[in-house]
């Protein structure tokens, strides 16, 4: 417990990331009183909400890292439940699945992160996409309901998997056994949801400055190649710029970084498509105070477990 | 009646706020302690607790619901939650379908109009559901009429139609466990028996002042 506060290098991180969150709240406040037509008026919006839910993200981190590995794991549980919740909510399921969806949310999603706080890697690994998978049509099959059966196991299992499983690889970062690397994992996570976050928005606003080829018009008339190339490169860039907080060589640290931003990318442009598919723009606009967490996330969640297997392979013996 | 605020009122108010996650929009009109009749949709055992751990608690503690007698006297712990907690006004369902003649059954109706004008008092509002009976969720059934004569008997007090939604999805008909998604609660803009209205064109009025506050819900 706050052996935290002892690890040099994650304070330096830790105080750039602050730093930059200061400076970026103090630049969004003064844009919002200069904006003027309809469009400036949503892109800094956008930003400021951002800007918004990074202090949250920030404050959740800082309390997960200063209990230490219990703490970041009910944190990142909290996380999920949250997540979950909202796209359960917007998902359309039916009455019978209500047993199924209990069960998903009072048992397996405890029992995940259970497992990687025992540190039982095998069972957590395939908990969701096996475990579950199985659990999940049985369970609804056993209701007798027909209609729009493989729908709704698929609505379900998705749910589970994004919200639950993906997730829960950015905490179980901290049990990795890096070589050299002991006690300082928390630098990992920061690192991953850093270089994730700011390519997500790199992503947004070179897409804004420059954005002219749009990636797929339908899923999300926001996201253009030049946006996603910008985005990447600059995200990039700045993983690489802080590599000496990881146990990686600075090339390294550029791949790993630049893997992060494209599965960032990758996650949400699958979640616009499940929400041009619900037939909404954002998690948030329906459910506006409690709402939009998913949206803030969804990068993460493609970009976690890949970072953790990146790193489970090479770095952990 | 003791209207002391019981410990346990607040603490369920908060457990209902967080298994439902509700979302509450004051769209027609604000949180006020003045006497109103606060009418909703009915689509899951939640429904009261959720409304009422939407007001304010200053005004929660002068609100009662309108509950069946024969569920909530059937033990102990409930007669204790809805006599103690709730302060609910019990009523006997289905008491006008016993009745042998139209004559008596009138004169139940009357009654039960009575016992709930007498249940406002000069300072007490309602929390009534209508549709007389939970439905699935996807349809809200036709108003009974109770709430027409209730409306004419107290003119005084305000009539505040609401919407629950998603609550059906959270603890529907049925079940036992929650899932706890969220769900969104809007309070409309107060309405009244109009000169002269029937009752069944009132009923249909109201039952739309309710319908028309959905902000998702099913399609």
């Amino acid at each position: 417990m706050l052996q935290a506060i002892h690890d040099a290098k994650l304070l330096w991180l830790y105080s750039g990331a602050l730093l930059l969150l200061i400076v970026l709240t103090l630049i969004g406040k003064k844009l919002k009183g200069r904006r003027k037509t309809a469009a400036s008026r949503a892109t800094i919006d956008n930003l400021n909400a951002r800007i918004r839910a990074w202090w949250k993200m920030g404050a959740i981190f800082t309390l997960a890292v200063l209990i230490g590995h219990v703490g970041a794991l009910i944190l990142f549980g909290i996380i999920s439940f949250l997540a979950m919740r909202e796209y359960m909510t917007l998902v359309p399921t039916r009455p019978s699945d209500h047993l199924t969806l209990f069960w998903s949310f009072f048992v397996i999603m405890p029992l995940q992160y259970f497992l990687i706080g025992i540190q039982w890697y095998g069972l957590f690994a395939i908990m969701i996409p096996v475990l579950a998978f199985i659990f999940v049509p049985t369970s609804i099959a056993i209701e007798g309901d027909t209609t729009s059966f493989l729908a709704r196991s698929a609505k379900i299992q998705f749910g589970l998997m994004v919200c639950v499983y993906c997730l829960s690889h950015a905490p179980a970062l901290l049990l990795l056994k890096i070589p050299g690397f002991e006690g300082h994992d928390a630098r990992l996570l920061l690192y991953l949801v850093v270089v994730d976050q700011i390519s997500d928005a790199l992503q947004y606003v070179w897409g804004k400055l420059i954005g002219r080829n749009k990636i797929a018009w339908r899923v999300s008339p926001n996201r253009t190649w030049e946006g996603l190339a910008g985005g990447v490169f600059s995200a990039t860039a700045l993983g690489t710029a802080l590599w000496w907080a990881t146990p990686f060589t600075p090339v390294q640290s550029a791949v790993v970084s630049m893997v992060i931003c494209i599965l960032g990318s990758a996650g949400g442009l699958v979640m616009s498509a499940i929400k041009r598919d619900i037939g909404i723009k954002d998690f948030g606009v329906v459910i506006e105070r409690r709402g939009g967490l998913l949206d803030r996330i969804d990068s993460l969640c493609f970009a976690a477990p890949i970072f953790f297997h990146l790193v489970h392979y090479y770095f952990v013996p | 009646m003791n209207t002391a605020i019981h410990p346990f009122a607040s603490l369920l108010a908060a457990v209902a706020r967080g298994i439902s996650g509700v979302q509450v929009q004051w769209a027609g009109c604000e949180p006020d302690e003045k006497q109103r009749i606060y009418f909703a949709n009915h689509s899951s055992h939640m429904d009261f607790v959720v409304l009422w751990s939407a007001l304010p608690s200053d005004i929660r503690a002068k609100t009662r619901p309108i509950a069946a007698k024969d569920y909530w006297e059937e033990t102990r712990l409930r007669r204790y939650f809805a006599k103690n907690v709730f302060h609910a006004v019990l009523l006997e369902r289905g008491a006008m379908a016993k009745a042998s003649t139209p004559e008596e059954a009138r004169s139940v109706g009357r009654s039960l109009i009575e016992e709930m004008a007498l249940a406002l008092g000069t300072e007490y509002s309602l929390i009534l559901f209508p549709e007389g009976t939970r439905g699935t969720g996807e349809k809200t059934g036709p108003f009974r009429s109770g709430l027409y004569y209730l409306a004419q008997r107290r003119s005084d007090v305000e009539l505040v139609p609401a919407y629950l939604e998603n609550l059906n999805r959270i603890l529907p008909k049925g079940e036992v466990l929650p899932v706890p998604m969220l769900s969104l609660l809007t309070f409309g803009k107060p309405i009244r028996v109009e000169q002269g209205e029937e009752k069944d064109a009132f009923l249909e009025r109201a039952r739309e002042a309710v319908v028309s506050l959905r902000r998702i819900g099913p399609a």
